[in-house]
């Protein structure tokens, strides 16, 4: 019999309806297989009695004709998003303990499709970094790596690496800064962060508001359109959820792409850009040329400044969102004499070093004094930054860009322990689009000389993720990528 | 703008975190070096730019003030460190 874990959405799916197997085998093989692979560190949690009781449900469903659009499909859940009865700590020490009594509405828009929830993902701490090192809970190993371990890339590294390694059908991610993106680039993986507004962040822990959104990681582009139809949706306890009604993506793959513009942005391909992704892009853009697009050269004059924009927005909004966890409610709590100490106690033995970082430099730009220097001309900055877009939409339907500039790195790398900077430049091509709030998808398009996978995003109009999709679809069937 | 190792404490102390003497060098160059990096923002003319406060500018629509769930409270306090009475219990604060 096949591998059922290798199987795609779209491809299990079709063989829950022939009754080829059933959901109750096929969670089964998920399930083992996770086991099996426990050394990449991809799940902090493992849950398989729900996921088995779910997948008798989705078999009962299938026999009864009652079957939803994911009915059976085991998925793994990202540590950000709060799950009912099921553990969920942001990957914090300082949520160790943490059972939510609700569902976010994103993962409940999941189970409401009929999906199996296998367990939840490994991330960065508080979704604050790019190699899913910052986790409490370890490094996750990448698993294209050979030799030695390589990261899986962040913050939702467990996401990626639990795709690639067929350890679910696909997976929850959220990207604040190229969360979703970059890792599955690192991984060889499709992954789509949505225009802001798309997903509900409801339930899904807090980073920074302004920027974060949920999305999908799969195995192709075909079940990032499957997954992100369900996910989305209007929701009327986020308020920044936009009421715009989520169309049937899947419609539009194998749509011609004759005639569309494809920009390609001149600031993102700086002097000294590594050559195997310079050629790799060129490949890209080749390919929907010959399938009718047309290439426009853009511009994007404000790009350079997209990184401080970002590092300083996003720690701010941290900052502020991060002081909830104060160890009186909920997860951890360690004592003091006072409550100031118990504050203290509680934040500096629960946060990590990267999420106090980042705590401390927004505190310091959301203080008095500061304010209008920092925070005030970030937030200028980053109009510019949209308005950049904007005028690049004119000319161009859809921007192709690679993912990131750098493949999978080492744990434990030492520039990048030395610099946090150093690690905040991996974010370079992603940020943008979170600050402008729009949609863009990583998919893979090749390997380096080490045989790692390589990835590229298309980057849509603001809720323009159809466009993405088209796109998209017709790149991965003339790119040839072999998935791990 | 750089920033000494009072502000550090300083910064520290807004943020609740405590951080030890022997780490106040390295975070204070460590601080700098991001502040620094970030300072090449001023050279962009933004004399004329409101700030984006969210691409959501707008659209921004606040439901009814009415409760929509409730009477969970035994539910809530599972998750509290400590309880007494069904409320969350503190360190005495009132001298």
């Amino acid at each position: 019999m096949t591998d059922l874990t290798k199987l795609t959405i779209a491809q299990t799916l079709s063989g829950l309806k022939n009754k080829d197997f059933s959901a109750v085998e096929l969670t089964n093989a998920y399930l083992k297989n996770m086991q099996n692979k426990r050394e990449l560190n991809a799940y902090v949690l493992e849950t398989p009695e729900i996921a088995l009781k779910a997948a008798k449900i989705a078999d009962k469903h299938y026999q009864t004709g009652t079957n939803h659009a994911l009915e059976g499909i085991p998925v793994g859940i990202k540590d950000l998003f709060c799950t009912k009865s099921i553990r969920s700590t942001a990957c914090s020490h300082i949520l160790d303990d943490f059972v939510p009594c609700y569902e976010s509405t994103v993962t409940q828009n999941l189970l409401n499709a009929g999906a199996v929830f296998l367990g939840k993902l490994n991330m960065d701490e508080f979704a604050m970094g790019g190699s899913n090192e910052t986790s409490f809970y370890g490094p996750v190993i990448n698993p294209w790596s050979k030799d030695e371990p390589l990261v899986a890339g962040g913050s939702s590294g467990g996401s990626a690496a639990a795709v690639a390694a067929d350890m679910c059908a696909a997976a929850t991610g959220t990207d604040t800064g190229g969360s979703i993106r970059q890792p599955a680039a690192f991984c060889g993986i499709v992954g789509i962060k949505p225009t802001y507004g798309r997903c509900s962040r409801w339930g899904i822990m807090a980073f920074a508001s302004s920027l974060d959104q949920a999305g999908p990681m799969t195995k192709d582009v075909t079940d990032a359109a499957l997954m992100l139809e369900v996910m989305a949706g209007y929701d009327q306890k986020d308020s920044t959820s936009t009421n715009i009604e989520v169309p049937h993506f899947a419609k539009v793959l194998g749509q011609d792409i004759k005639g569309l513009k494809v920009g390609i942005p001149r600031e993102y391909r700086p002097e000294g850009l590594n050559k195997e992704i310079s050629s790799l892009w060129d490949k890209a853009a080749d390919i929907l040329k010959a399938r009718g697009a047309e290439i426009v050269e853009i511009s994007l004059p404000h790009t350079k400044y997209a990184l401080p924009v970002y590092y300083i927005i996003a720690p701010a909004e941290a900052s502020s969102n991060l002081a909830r966890y104060d160890g009186i409610r909920y997860g951890l709590r360690v004592n003091g004499e006072k409550l100031d100490d118990l504050y203290i106690n509680t934040r500096t033995e629960g946060f990590g070093p990267e999420v106090k970082r980042r705590i401390m430099i927004g505190t310091y730009v959301l203080s008095a004094g500061y304010f209008d220097a920092y925070y005030l001309k970030a937030q200028k900055v980053r109009r510019l930054i949209k308005n950049d877009f904007e005028e690049a939409f004119k000319k161009c339907d859809v921007i192709l860009t690679p993912t990131s500039p750098v493949s999978a790195f080492k744990i434990g790398d030492e520039s990048m322990k030395q610099n946090p900077i150093n690690m905040y430049l991996n974010d370079v091509f992603t940020v943008s689009v979170n600050l402008a709030g729009l949609p863009a998808l990583s998919l893979p398009v090749g390997l380096d000389h080490n045989g790692l996978p390589l990835g590229f995003q298309l980057i849509g109009k603001a809720f323009d993720e159809e466009t993405i999709f088209k796109a998209a679809y017709g790149l991965e069937q003339d790119v040839g990528f072999v998935r791990k | 703008m750089a920033i000494d190792n009072n502000m550090v404490k300083q910064v520290a102390f807004l943020a609740r975190l405590k951080i030890e003497d022997s780490k106040l060098e390295s975070t204070k160059e460590e601080f700098n070096k991001i502040l620094n990096w970030v300072e090449q923002l001023s050279e962009v003319d933004t004399s004329n730019v409101e700030p984006l406060v969210s691409v959501h500018e707008g659209f921004v629509k606040a439901r009814a003030d009415e409760v929509t769930d409730g009477h969970i409270k035994d539910e809530i306090l599972k998750n509290a460190p400590m309880q007494e009475f069904g409320y969350f219990a503190v360190p005495k604060v009132v001298e």
